[in-house]
């Protein structure tokens, strides 16, 4: 299975999201913000950092990025594509996922390692946690605090599409302690901490952050075998 | 001059905490009648030729507002102070 991590001026995971990709059994291919070919890639991870020194808003000229518009349609046919912090803010503005990330509340840039409930394990990207699990993962971020309207909030409660909720403090004021997010089909996820960084001993607090990529293969497996989605419930 | 004034705002039901932060500080310079501060940004679009208000609204309902948190206004800014005010 081949993932494609997106690499766009001024990103800053990206390294660390291919190595993350690796290390969970994938092929991981580098993509380029300015090729709009996503050369044959199964899934894609829009990584963290500041995309065009977050110019105007987080992720608002990354969305117009070419690779992007490939990405874009892409995600409207099914292919998974999980966009961590910076990544999530530009999900956001491409409409790919409803609401908007905004300054931290405090606005203090946060540099933690945070617990999160994932709360939904039907998504391409978290299949193999199990409903409610407690995971540690890192946070960093100074434009974190999810806001959308409460019409919106309460739909995505009622559709089960957030997936991982801040638990033991909310490290940005998000609306709801929401930490990550779905779009309806369950293939488009935005989260704001960094599972990339947990994936080694060395260097992170958990390996819990490998799930996300270790799911998406178990998503892609089940996909090319013609199965459906799995939920966690089904391990 | 073909200049267009765009005018961005988070929404009234946007926590706004730059705003608060500078509403908080006002105290130390010794002003206390002010109840809220909010801030938003301006973006000046200078065309070649005539100002183009259609251009300028798109490029502001695409690009310059995130309509999710932000409303926006524009206008044409002219040298006379003769100002054309249209709101979004």
């Amino acid at each position: 299975m081949r993932i494609g991590v997106v690499t766009f001026p001024g990103s800053l995971d990206d390294g660390d999201a291919a190595r993350a990709a690796r290390i969970a059994g994938a092929d991981a291919v580098r993509l380029w913000h300015g090729d709009p070919d996503l050369h044959g890639v199964d899934a894609v991870v829009l990584p963290g950092g500041f995309s065009y020194g977050d110019a105007l808003r987080c992720g608002a000229i990354a969305r117009f990025a070419p690779v992007m518009e490939t990405i874009a349609d892409a995600a409207r046919g099914g292919l998974p594509v999980l966009g961590i912090c910076n990544g999530f803010q530009i999900l956001c503005e491409a409409h790919l996922l409803p609401g908007a990330l905004t300054r931290n509340q405090h606005l203090h840039f946060r540099n933690r390692d945070q617990h999160l409930r994932v709360t939904s394990t039907s998504t391409a990207w978290t299949n193999g946690f199990t409903e409610g699990q407690e995971i540690l993962i890192p946070v960093k971020n100074g434009e974190g605090c999810f806001v959308a309207d409460e019409r919106t909030l309460d739909e995505l409660e009622a559709e089960g599409r957030i997936v991982a909720r801040y638990t033991r403090g909310n490290p940005n004021g998000s609306q709801r302690d929401i930490a990550a997010i779905t779009n309806a089909a369950g293939n488009v996820v935005g989260i704001m901490p960094h599972p990339e960084h947990a994936v080694e001993a060395l260097t992170g607090p958990s390996l819990d952050g490998l799930g996300f990529f270790t799911s998406a293969l178990r998503y892609l497996a089940g996909s090319a075998a013609g199965g459906q989605l799995t939920g966690g419930a089904q391990r | 001059m073909a200049r267009v004034v765009v005018d961005v705002m988070l929404k009234p039901e946007i926590l706004d905490p730059q705003g608060q932060a500078v509403a908080n500080a006002l105290p130390r310079l010794g002003v206390s009648a002010v109840s809220s501060v909010r801030i938003g940004r301006r973006i000046e679009i200078e065309f070649d030729g005539e100002p183009d208000l259609d251009t300028a609204r798109e490029i502001a309902d695409k690009l310059l507002a995130n309509p999710v948190i932000e409303d926006f206004s524009i206008r044409v800014d002219e040298p006379a102070g003769d100002t054309a005010l249209e709101s979004a």
